[in-house]
Order: C-alpha cells, then structure tokens, then sequence
C-alpha cells in the first residue's frame, strides 16, 4: 500500500515539475528544474522494483546531462541581459495545444485497454520474461537477471548500444571537438564576457 | 585563504570514494544492482567533480585527451573481440560457454569481459562529451 | 478507485508525453526543444517500467526465499536507453552550440529569419 501511495506522490511532482519546465522562460532555472525532474525519476524507478534502472538516471539525468546542459548554456548564452532568458513566443499557441489535446485523448482512450499497474497476469510477464527468471540461474550462475540479459541473452542488442555511444562521442568530437573557427555572423558587441 | 579551500579539501577526499564506488558497481555488478553502463557513468562523474574543482587543464593532464579516444574504441574491441573469441573457440558469436570448462564457468568470464568492455567506452565517452563541451568555452 | 489506482501511472505518462511534444512543437529555443524531447523521453522510460512492474514483486536479482519478480526485460531495455539517450542528447546539444556559433542566435524565429534575409 505504501509503495502505491509514494508512487502517485511522486508521479504527481514529475508532472507539475514538467509542468513547472514548460512555463518558465529563464533556460538556467529550466535545466536545473530538469536535474531535479531527473531525480524524481531515479526515485520512482526504485519504488517500481528497477534499482538498475534508478541508478543509471540518478547518475545520468541529474548528473552528467544536467552538466553538459549547463556547459551548453555557457557556451549559447546572450551577448547582453538576459543572459539566459527564453525569447518571447511570437505565435498563437492554441494549435500545438489542439495537436495535444487530440493526441493525448486518443492515448488515454488506449490505456482502457491496457492490464493495470502491476497485473501479475498481464501478457507482458508471460513469454521471455518468464524465461528469464525461471532459468537465468541454472544456464548463467548470475543472480542479477537483468546483468545476465544484458550481456548474455542480448549481448547483440548491447553491443550495438554501445556501438552508438562510441559514435555519438565521435560524432561530438567532429563536431566541437577542436578549436573554433572564426566567427560567421559578429556577435553584437565584445563586451560583457564573464558571467559563466 | 583561498574562497575554494573547503571545496578542494571535500574534493579531494569524496573523489577517491566515488572511483572506488565505482569499480565495486562494475565487478558486483553479477550479484547486486550495477553493472558496466552505471560504473562507467559514476566513473565519469568523478572526474567531471575533479575538472570542475580543480579546472580543465589540470584534469586533462590526468586523463590527455587523446587516451581518452583510445579507451572508448577499446570497449568496443574488447566487447566484439569476446565475440571472436567465441567464434574461434567453435561456438556461436558471442556464445560465452565455450570461454570456460563449464557452461557457468564461461558466462561469468564472458559476462565479466563484457561489462567491462560497456564500463571502459561508458566512462570515456561520457567524458569525451564532458571536455568537448566545456573545452569549447575558452579560446 | 481500483481502476483508478490501475491506470494512474499512464495516465501520467501521457501527460508528461503530452508536455514534451508541446514543448518540441510550440517553442522556438532549441535547448527548450531539446528539453522538451528529454521529458518525452522519461515518459516512455516510465511507460516501459510500469508495465515490467508485478505487485509484491521484488527486484529482479535471485534470493532465497523470494518467489515473485518484477519483469527484467524493461528494465535492460530503459538501462541501455538512458545512457545511450545522454549520448544523443550531447549530440543535439552539440549542433546548438555550432548553430549558436555561425547564425549568433538559437532562436528558432531568428534563424529563419536570418537564412532568408541573405
């Protein structure tokens, strides 16, 4: 029962912290609201029986991306005041939020179908999942299932993730990796550097 | 004294725990919670701390950059090479039971090799991605 | 209430994938943009783990005396995802930095403008 009602807490701040995200226009309060949405998240994962999981975005989310947003703000951030503020929206927003409204209607008449939250019957648990616990054991010897998977039941699917982190890190490095060129378009004055 | 004593200090003790946290997330990672991906990521994330407390160019004699490129390349070689491995040996690719005399026996090696492989690019891309954007800064 | 309690963790999920693609499609800042596809990303990280969640289950490392597990499979997946996610998420953010560099703004209005007035 407990569990239930930390879950609904915590799902609740997630929402008003998105919520919180889209509404603010200053991009330094954004990314740090981001890190703290990060955290939620990491909690939740471990009220849902995935401590694997919250580790990796408790490390991940609130940790490195936060600092490599950061690290982009410094870099993007305006010649004068505000430095980080968000340029005001010049379009009408009723039809991105028609585009939301029918989208979600149509995704919260799907979830009708779906087993509730944690149906011991539901098909998700019923095929390869079931294999996995009943016999990871006995062929592995490694009592964390989700290890045993990852590198040894879907060792192809892991390689080729981690073939896409080793591109992605190429492709950073081609892309910022070395010294700047110069300038295309002069940014507006030279002065008001600091303030990182 | 410097405004930044307090934090060189809290530094340069949590620092060393943090690696140390991270070397037991890659290797008990068969057993508890953990594994290559969180290891190479919280390894990463003390030598971020590092390069934030003690500046870029300092970390970046620790780690040159350039080894950094070699690492992230040789978690995939090691990865694949596993699965080579298994091929020479008769079996499927990356079919870790003929690593070993028995069929647990090779999956612990297999499953080791690997995550350390995932552990070695993790660490080194991310922070790879860390010294990109935060060298970009300065001229 | 039981239905309620059955359904709630996607009704969220929707709304958190509803905030995100408003963010992608009404605003102009791209970090903003960028933002606004992380939080659509969380949301299908929590939609895949919710329906991996067993009730009663324990996590999905073998102990003695333990029968029910949550489903391990959702779990390698999103694992992978996250780490693999922060990779293309400085991938994204890194062409910002490059946009910042030759058009002096990430405005998206601004660039466009920009591009037409050459």
């Amino acid at each position: 029962m407990i569990d239930i009602v930390i879950d609904i807490t915590l799902l609740a701040f997630l929402a008003i912290t998105s919520v919180a995200i889209v509404r603010m226009t200053n991009l330094f309060a954004i990314v740090m609201l981001f890190g703290i949405f990060s955290l939620l998240s990491a909690g939740l994962f471990v009220v849902m029986d995935a401590p694997d999981v919250a580790f990796t975005e408790a490390a991940v989310g609130a940790g490195i991306s936060t600092v490599l947003m950061l690290a982009t703000l410094a870099l993007v951030k305006r010649p004068q005041k505000p430095y980080y503020g968000e340029a005001p929206q010049s379009h009408r927003a009723w039809l991105p939020l028609i585009v939301v409204a029918v989208t979600g209607s149509a995704l919260v008449y799907g979830t009708w179908d779906i087993p509730g939250f944690g149906a011991p019957d539901a098909p998700a648990q019923s095929h390869v999942a079931r294999y996995y616990i009943e016999n990871t054991m006995q062929e592995t010897g490694v009592p964390n299932i989700v290890t045993a998977v990852l590198a040894s039941y879907r060792g192809f699917d892991t390689l080729g993730e981690v073939t896409v982190i080793f591109t992605a890190a190429v492709a950073v490095l081609l892309l910022i990796g070395g010294k700047r060129s110069k300038p295309a378009v002069k940014t507006n004055k030279k002065g008001e550097q600091d303030e990182a | 004294m410097r405004p930044d004593l307090i934090l060189h200090v809290i530094a340069k003790f949590v620092i060393p725990l943090i690696i140390l946290y991270a070397l037991y997330v890659q290797f008990h990672g068969d057993f508890g919670p953990g594994g290559g991906f969180q290891a190479g990521v919280i390894f990463s994330a003390a030598f971020i701390l590092y390069s934030l407390v003690f500046g870029l160019d300092t970390a970046e004699k620790i780690i040159p950059s350039h080894w950094l490129r070699i690492l992230a390349a040789l978690g995939v070689v090691i990865y694949a090479g596993v699965g080579v491995a298994s091929l020479l040996l008769g079996g499927n690719y990356l079919d870790y039971t003929l690593l070993g005399s028995n069929q647990i026996a090779g999956q612990h090696l297999g499953i080791l090799l690997v995550e350390l492989g995932v552990g070695i690019t993790v660490a080194a891309a991310m922070l790879i991605l860390f010294f990109a954007f935060a060298g970009r800064g300065r001229d | 209430m039981e239905f309620f309690i059955g359904h709630y963790n996607y009704w969220i999920v929707i709304i958190l994938m509803m905030v995100g693609l408003y963010t992608v499609i009404s605003r102009g800042n791209l970090v903003k943009k960028i933002i606004g596809l992380n939080i659509f990303q969380v949301s299908v990280f929590f939609l895949y783990i919710s329906l991996g969640t067993v009730k009663g289950g324990a996590a999905p490392i073998i102990t003695e005396g333990v029968k029910v597990y949550s489903n391990p499979l959702p779990h390698v997946l999103i694992l992978t995802a996250i780490v693999v996610g922060v990779a293309t998420t400085a991938l994204a953010l890194a062409l910002v930095v490059r946009i910042k560099e030759s058009y002096g703004t990430i405005e998206e209005d601004e660039i466009h403008n920009l591009d037409h007035s050459l």
